[in-house]
């Protein structure tokens, strides 16, 4: 499905770049009910996912460097539009949410599906160079629609990017750095791509005036799964989720409670043998194994 | 909407009605991650798992190695084994020397395809999840990102568990009607079985059929880390960390010393890497490392849920803390209500003290 | 791209949205200033919301904005150390079709009404602050500066909804600095409980009644001060307000005068079991009609909070806000449409509009109030107390006369204030404030 994807069009000027940005709940205020173990929804605040931010000023970077366009992509609900607009404030210049009931439900695979569809849709206008994810969200948290995106299109892949350390726009080419287990890879690739960025590789700029009025006054494209070209809707939403999540329940408490180590009266010297003692009282190897070391 | 966790409730009710294709997927399988030679702990953590789930289901357990020919691929192979597999494709060729997404995803879709696993299991590294998601989309299969529990329900389907809401509550996801059953899993989640050198077993080896000059992206360069905490947190014995209770970036030179002392790892909670105190990679928790040492001790750290399910497989968890109610010791073994600042200089001296002396008499 | 416009408004309070939205429905280019990340983010209220100031601005808004439940019953608890006296009021007629009063939470209700502003065809910028006020030559506002890059804003009038603070308007000199004993402190916190727990606690019929309690005595620790408890649909707000110039004197911490509250006997029931999330402190106008800043000039207009329009008595703010917001507002249109331009002495429609409206005559009506509490702290004090004692006296069957327990309650009120005298100038005092 990815044809107008495969050539990047170097006679155009400067990038067509689009990131996709999720508006999440703000995590650090979601509740969960103590006693029925449901969440508590009631008046928690909406935020672009934070990851995705790190890939917008990656994003407005090379467009401020090579010219272009950055668009913002989001599939979400109506009210995903303050997101997009917020996003616009920053400094993106176009915005499209695609909305639609059918897509609710969507797992990771249905939304890189509506997500592709949406990108090639935005892609007739003009070939898309550079696609950019966050690396992950905070309340899906699993950093496999950037993936999944890149395999639907055939973009060549690049996650966990932290630095773009060249970009050739006559050759198509970039060279990213990304990190891996043990180190970091230098990578060459061509465009299109598609690249997850890493946390805290950049500082998200604050828009000037102008971009907030802009942000103020733009139109967000809105579409609907069929304006976004969805031609097969058992691809989307929960029909088109093979994840179905059967069970949803709190941690288990663990039974007992700390021992506590008295200090009464004690001097800190004290207080630190008796930890110490109960430390190796509980783990006599690893008492043994610590001697050793240090007697080695 | 989109891939937020689900309630339960709605789907949750929906019954298993495997199609015809998929009856023939059988066996649990474990992509073996070797990256520039060495296979990742996690790979064996998962082999564990793999081998409770094979006995739940009366399957065998299989071992996937990619690397390029040698010595160190067949030492995978070989180690697989070890570690439970009975049986083990290996998939060598030089282009897969180093980890690119497209040549991985390649030999792994067309392994997959070829001989049909019902579960398939990967590391939730930089490199596992890279992979996992593109064989996923490409295969159209479900995927569950960073399972903390696996099991098999009544059904012989995967039950796959993992965090959700920023980790406030556990969710359990099934792939019912698709196949492979995908998850990937954070090292140090699963516990690390136990070696037998003895075991031996099939090797199947499937070809790549590519070429070099097809594949796209090249690798420039390899920068290893300087700083090797990236990989030593998660495996380290002994871990001391300090969270905001601490008050500054000074005060974790305590923290530093003390682990310096024990020849420890040291880490942190997200806020004081938020603050800048100490690098990202020293991050414990959710959204930092999941560690699993003999001994954890932590100062000043409350014991958010976040941080607790990174710490909880620890054999031992000691708290310092001045709030006796703050949640640390709902599940540290031992707790030390008093401040940091006096206990942790008075353990260093005391550990230093101990192991000091033995070191001399000794 | 025109930086230019008909009225500019610093603040997406009640107050500021509710200027916005009639101009813009007048036609009028608007542009709305906020310094939250999105409106309603910093906003901070009990919170009951009047239905009357509201419907005069948006009839319809039953039907679409996020209420929580409408009070049908009204609590008021005099509290001592182990116990409260109460007087309650409950009625079926308050389950009306249009009620009168709801209980709201701010963040959600703000975001709405923020929406409708929006939709009125009004622009909204967040996360800006304005730091200054632009003025020509002749001293006339003629816009803002804000925290962003990039030029100032122009407007013909500058509305500045910006709150009981008011720094804008007091960096332009437009207004003194706030003082302490015109401001009061108020800490809340929201408690979250299922639905259903919050129905039975509170014996509520169905998810849509709620009860409101207002606490005096011990509560305020000897300050000038009040207590609240509303239930919301999940959850329960439960806050303490008192004078900043007493917490200065007394140096009680807010926050251990709430978990004084909070663990009180009449209230630790309430909340028992519940997950306390939000914790919010805010001041809130108090010195009444007297502290009253100037409200108009050339160029600009105060309204909501930052005029101290809050009636502490009957803790109304919102409703003032909103109203002073729709009067500016229809000020402002009917000169533009008049062709005038909006100076001190055409906006005397505004003054005018506020003295015919009940915003006025209620903070008139209670303007000695203020310093008469202020002066007065035994009103938080000694009558509870005395309340107290004489209700366990009268409750206590032990054997003593009934004629003997009604005279040691007498006494019990006149030694808690050192002879009836003292009684009796309290009760004139009082009665002179409400006249
Ligand atoms: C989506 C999400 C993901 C997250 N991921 C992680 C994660 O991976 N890892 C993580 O750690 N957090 C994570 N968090 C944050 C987590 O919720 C907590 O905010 C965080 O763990 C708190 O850090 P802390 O304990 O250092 O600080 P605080 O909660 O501020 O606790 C400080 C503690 O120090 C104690 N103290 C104060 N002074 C002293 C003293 N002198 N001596 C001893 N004790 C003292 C206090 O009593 C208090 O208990 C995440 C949050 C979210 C929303
Ligand atoms: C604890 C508490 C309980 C209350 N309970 C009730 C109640 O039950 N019923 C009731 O009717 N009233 C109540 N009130 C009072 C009520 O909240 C206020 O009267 C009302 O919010 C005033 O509205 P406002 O628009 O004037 O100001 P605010 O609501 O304070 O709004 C001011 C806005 O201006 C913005 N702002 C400020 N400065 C700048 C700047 N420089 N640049 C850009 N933006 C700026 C702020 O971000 C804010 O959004 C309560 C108040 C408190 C604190
Ligand atoms: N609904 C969505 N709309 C737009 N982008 C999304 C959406 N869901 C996920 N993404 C992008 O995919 C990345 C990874 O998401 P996840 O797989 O949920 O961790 C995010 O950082 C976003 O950039």
């Amino acid at each position: 499905m990815s044809d107008v994807f495969d050539e990047t069009d170097t006679t155009q000027d400067g990038l067509n770049i689009v990131v996709c940005i999720k508006q999440v709940p703000d995590s650090a205020q979601i509740r969960v009910h103590p006693v029925t173990n449901t969440i508590m929804r009631q008046g928690v605040p909406t935020i672009i996912n934070p990851y995705d931010l790190f890939a917008l000023e990656e994003a407005l970077r090379l467009r401020d460097q090579y010219g272009g366009t950055v668009t913002v992509l989001c599939m979400g609900p109506p009210m995903a539009e303050d997101s997009l607009r917020r996003a616009l404030g920053i400094g993106a210049d176009q915005a499209v949410l695609i909305t639609d009931r059918r897509f609710a439900g969507s797992d990771t695979l249905a939304t890189s599906y509506a997500l592709a569809t949406a990108l090639q849709k935005i892609a007739e206008d003009r070939p898309v160079d550079i696609v950019f994810t966050g690396k992950q969200t905070i309340d899906g948290d699993t950093a496999q629609v950037g993936p999944g995106v890149a395999r639907r299109l055939d973009l060549n892949q690049l996650t966990y990017v932290s630095a773009i350390d060249m970009l050739d726009r006559n050759a198509g080419e970039i060279v990213v750095r990304r990190r891996a287990e043990g180190g970091v890879q230098v990578l060459k690739t061509k465009l299109p791509c598609l690249i997850t960025m890493l946390e805290g590789t950049n500082t998200v700029r604050r828009g000037s005036i102008e971009d907030v009025l802009r942000a103020a006054r733009a139109d967000v494209t809105t579409w609907s799964a069929q304006d976004a070209g969805v031609e097969d809707l058992t691809l989307c939403g929960l029909k088109g989720s093979p994840t179905v999540v059967k069970r949803v329940f709190a941690p288990k408490p663990r039974a007992e409670k700390a021992e506590m180590v008295t200090i009464e009266g004690k001097q800190p010297s004290d207080i630190g043998d008796a930890v110490i003692d109960l430390i190796f009282a509980n783990q006599p190897k690893l008492e043994a194994d610590l001697k050793a070391a240090a007697g080695a | 909407m989109a891939n937020a966790p689900k309630k339960a409730g709605g789907r949750s009710g929906m019954r298993k009605e495997l199609p015809e294709h998929f009856k023939a997927y059988r066996h649990v399988w474990v992509f073996v991650e070797l990256e520039r030679g060495n296979v990742h702990p996690v790979s064996w953590e998962l082999m564990g798992e793999a081998r409770k789930l094979a006995n739940k289901l009366g399957v065998d357990v299989a071992g996937v190695v990619i690397g390029p020919h040698g010595e160190e691929t067949d030492r995978a192979a070989a180690e697989a084994f070890h570690y439970g597999a009975d049986k083990v494709y290996r998939c060598a060729d030089p282009i897969l020397a180093d980890y690119r997404n497209e040549p991985y995803t390649r030999a792994l879709t067309d392994i997959v395809n070829t001989y049909k696993p019902e579960i398939l299991l990967l590391g939730a590294t930089t490199l596992g999840r890279d992979l996992a998601g593109a064989v996923a989309t490409t295969l159209r299969t479900g995927l569950t990102a960073d399972s903390t529990d696996l099991d098999v329900d009544d059904e012989k389907s995967l039950a796959a568990t993992r965090p959700t809401f920023g980790g406030s509550l556990l969710c359990t996801i099934h792939t019912l009607n698709y196949r492979p059953q995908m998850a990937t899993v954070r090292p140090r989640v699963m516990a690390m079985p136990e070696a037998d050198t003895s075991r031996t077993g099939e090797i199947v080896d499937h070809p790549l059929g590519m070429a070099e000059e097809s594949i796209v992206t090249k690798i420039l360069d390899y920068v290893p880390d300087a700083n090797i905490a990236q990989a030593n947190l998660a495996y380290a014995d002994i871990v001391v960390a300090g969270g905001m209770g601490l008050g500054n970036q000074e005060n974790l030179g305590l923290v530093k010393r003390l682990a310096g002392v024990l020849g420890a790892e040291y880490g942190c909670s997200r806020p004081v890497v938020q603050k800048g105190w100490m690098s990202a990679d020293r991050q414990i928790g959710q959204t930092g490392k999941t560690i699993r040492p003999r001994l954890y001790i932590c100062a000043g750290i409350s014991g958010a849920i976040q941080h607790r399910v990174g710490v909880e497989g620890a054999d031992l968890i000691v708290a310092i803390n001045t709030d006796p109610n703050a949640p640390i010791f709902d599940f540290a073994h031992y707790g030390v209500v008093a401040d940091a600042l006096t206990i942790l200089p008075a353990l260093t001296d005391a550990f230093s003290r101990r192991l000091g002396q033995r070191a001399m008499a000794g | 791209m025109s930086n230019h416009f008909d009225a500019i408004v610093v603040g997406a309070g009640p107050s500021g949205n509710a200027a916005a939205y009639t101009l813009a429905k007048k036609g009028l280019s608007v542009l709305q200033i906020d310094r939250g990340e999105y409106p309603g983010s910093k906003n901070v209220q009990g919170a009951i919301l009047y239905a009357d100031a509201l419907e005069r601005i948006i009839p319809e808004f039953r039907e679409e904005a996020p209420l929580e439940r409408h009070v049908v019953e009204q609590r008021m608890w005099m509290l001592e150390e182990r116990s409260h006296t109460g007087a309650h009021y409950r009625s079926d007629d308050f389950n009306e079709d249009r009620p009168n009063r709801y209980t709201i939470l701010r963040a959600q209700f703000d975001k709405w009404f923020s929406q409708k502003v929006r939709e009125a065809g009004a622009l909204l910028i967040t996360e800006t602050t304005v730091t200054d006020l632009v003025k020509d030559e002749d001293g006339k506002v003629i816009g803002v500066k804000t925290d962003r890059e990039g030029p100032p804003l122009y407007a013909d009038v500058v509305i500045l909804g910006e709150g009981v603070n008011g720094l804008v308007g007091q960096r332009a000199s437009l207004r003194p600095e706030l003082k302490a004993e015109h401001v009061a402190l108020a800490v809340k916190e929201t408690h979250f409980l299922p639905e259903t727990t919050v129905r039975e606690r509170f014996n509520l019929r169905g998810e849509e009644d709620g009860v409101v309690i207002e606490v005096l005595g011990s509560v305020s620790s000897g300050m000038v001060g009040t207590g609240f408890i509303y239930t919301n649909k999940e959850s329960i707000s439960i806050g303490v307000g008192c004078l900043v110039s007493d917490f200065r004197e007394t140096r009680v911490p807010p926050y251990v005068l709430l978990d004084r509250f909070k663990s009180h006997p009449s209230v630790a029931p309430l909340l028992k079991g519940s997950e306390m999330k939000e914790y919010v402190a805010h001041l809130i106008p108090e010195g009444g009609y007297n502290a009253i800043p100037k409200l108009t000039g050339d160029g600009w207009i105060i309204v909501g909070d930052a005029g101290q329009f809050v009636n502490a008595v009957h803790r109304e703010g919102s409703n003032l806000a909103m109203t002073t917001g729709r009067l500016a507002a229809e000020s402002v249109a009917e000169l533009k449409e008049a062709g005038l331009p909006i100076t001190e002495a055409n906006l005397a429609n505004y003054r005018d509009a506020l003295k015919e409206s009940f915003v006025m005559k209620d903070l008139k009506k209670y303007r000695r109030l203020p310093d008469i509490l202020h002066n007065n702290k035994h009103f938080f004090t000694a009558y509870p107390k005395a309340i107290s004692q004489a209700m366990q006296t009268f409750l206590r069957v032990d054997g003593v006369d009934k004629k003997t327990k009604e005279g040691a309650m007498m006494r019990a009120l006149r030694d808690a204030r050192g002879g009836w005298w003292n009684v009796f100038v309290d009760m004139f005092k009082i009665a002179r404030a409400w006249r």
